[in-house]
């Protein structure tokens, strides 16, 4: 869980997405510290259509409270935690 | 405002070159919730107290009759500033103290009635440790075995366990304003079994101020004395009335650190969570540090002399900060109640921001604030208290004032505070 700190997002954004084929588009931050799993979820919902679904691994603390906090803020649809450091946003705007 | 351009292009200046005619400039202390500058009454009147009150008050000569005098004083001015009896005031060695000895005597003093204390989420960490440790174990309390390191208690002294339920916790949530649920602290407190309920005056995080004399009220139909945390309250605003006990803290209102106060009610029973003196009267035992209560108590009574002009104030200056961060910074959250909010404080977070990163550049340009960010806590959780609210964690700064801000200084924050923003997230690609 002692991820070096960098500013920068991990390479693991780059390369953890996966889409699997029942699944949604899952975006793995895991060992990253907020704000990056935030920051790597702004940047990917980007890339999907309106009413797709994108599923954010994060085991940062902070996560449970900052993704459905992100979502308020920026007018997107949170649906819940089917599992601990699972969550789902849908994009809706 | 009109040089907010030219500042930043001094402050380019400024990161580039090491000596610089032009400084970002002077240093402004913008945390006056974690511990004010202290006032300059505190400062004469710690002074004056550490030459004439360093005595012992309980022995029988003229030094500590002189320091017995001061202590005397001491208490008085603290009963006449909170509007309470003398002999219903105890000083503690901190706020924490004064606050974890009324949550946990006041458990004690209630063990027949009941075992549970009802809190709210946003409480103080002192209160939440306190409630934890009563939670878990009204064994720590009451089995000498569990090594929590007392001694095995007498019977009577208060650490017993409750005969009418088991030791427990029940906490009341607030909404996204950090305004406490009433309907629920309503169900909590008339349940049965119920010791103690405990709610802060007015959150430390968010300040908002919290619906006091409504939750007194509820405790009162149900029977159940409520602890009020005031430590952010006194000296800023008062404290509505309905309450059993309440603390408060020295160094939040520009007295000296290490000096709590504790106020039990007549007619509420108490029993200290710890071993007493020889002296009759409950309390911490061992010498009081006389120094720093005379100082805090002298300071209580100058700032509540000003308290009304210093609150218009500083609640001008924080409504400044609440419009301009708004204003000025793309997706900012500026939490807690706008109006009905402590006159002092604001909090507010940065969505994609570190919140280490922005304490440190702010840090870098003279700004000293806090953060209830996880990064910047010992424990790498984000503060329970914006959890509570269920507002954004990351990127955030808790900014409080004190007598000796200016708007000066609060005008230098606002103006540069964009563009530390900004380039902490161009960093992230933000």
């Amino acid at each position: 869980m002692t991820a070096p700190r960098s500013p920068l997002p991990d390479k693991s954004e780059m390369s953890g997405e996966s889409l699997e084929p029942d699944g949604p588009l899952t975006l793995d931050c895991r060992s990253q510290l907020c704000p990056l799993p935030i920051i790597a979820l702004a940047k990917k919902i980007r890339n999907i259509g309106l009413g797709e679904v994108i599923r954010v691994l994060a085991d940062d603390p902070a996560a449970a409270n900052d993704i459905p906090a992100w979502c308020r803020m920026k007018g997107q649809e949170y649906l819940g935690s089917p599992e601990v450091h699972t969550f789902d946003v849908r994009r809706v705007s | 405002m009109p040089a907010r351009e030219d500042r930043q292009q001094t402050d380019d200046t400024v990161r580039g070159v090491e000596y610089t005619a032009v400084p970002a400039g002077a240093p402004a202390y913008l945390d006056a919730a974690t511990a004010a500058p202290l006032h300059p009454v505190a400062a004469e009147a710690l002074v004056a107290a550490l030459a004439d009150g360093w005595a012992d008050p309980s022995r029988l000569y003229a030094a500590s009759r002189r320091a017995q005098q001061l202590s005397d004083a001491a208490h008085a001015a603290f009963a006449e500033a909170l509007n309470v009896r003398v002999d219903e005031v105890s000083l503690w060695p901190s706020g924490t103290a004064a606050a974890q000895a009324a949550v946990l005597g006041g458990l004690a003093g209630r063990a027949r009635a009941g075992g549970t204390l009802v809190h709210s989420t946003i409480e103080h960490s002192a209160v939440l440790h306190a409630a934890r440790r009563w939670a878990a174990a009204g064994v720590g309390l009451t089995a000498p075995a569990a090594g929590v390191g007392l001694v095995a208690p007498a019977a009577g002294v208060g650490l017993v366990a409750p005969a009418a339920g088991t030791p427990a916790a029940a906490e009341v949530g607030v909404d996204l304003l950090g305004r406490l649920d009433l309907g629920a602290w309503e169900r909590a407190v008339s349940a049965p079994g119920v010791a103690l309920a405990s709610l802060i005056s007015a959150s430390h995080e968010a300040g908002t101020v919290q619906p006091v004399a409504a939750a007194a009220s509820y405790c009162a139909e149900a029977g159940v004395p409520l602890y009020v945390d005031a430590a952010q309250s006194v000296g800023h605003m008062p404290v509505p009335d309905g309450w059993s006990l309440l603390s408060a803290s020295a160094h939040k209102w520009g007295g000296p650190p290490g000096v709590g106060v504790l106020v039990v009610r007549k007619g509420v029973r108490w029993i200290s969570p710890l071993p007493q003196d020889d002296l009759y009267r409950p309390g911490p035992p061992g010498a009081l540090d006389l120094p720093a209560v005379v100082a805090a108590a002298a300071s209580l009574r100058a700032v509540l002399a000003e308290r009304e002009t210093e609150a218009a104030r500083l609640s001008a200056l924080i409504d400044r900060i609440r419009d301009r961060v708004a204003a000025t910074i793309p997706d900012v959250e500026v939490v807690g109640d706008p109006v009905d909010r402590l006159p002092h404080l604001v909090t507010f977070s940065c969505l994609y921001v570190d919140g280490e990163a922005l304490l440190h550049a702010l840090d870098r340009r003279g700004f000293a604030v806090s953060s209830g960010s996880s990064c910047t806590a010992s424990t790498l959780t984000p503060s329970h208290v914006l959890e509570a609210m269920g507002v954004l964690s990351h990127g955030n700064i808790r900014v409080s004032l004190h007598r000796g801000t200016t708007s000066a200084e609060v005008d230098r924050f606002l103006a540069e505070l964009p563009e530390i923003v900004a380039n902490i997230r161009k960093e992230v690609g933000m």
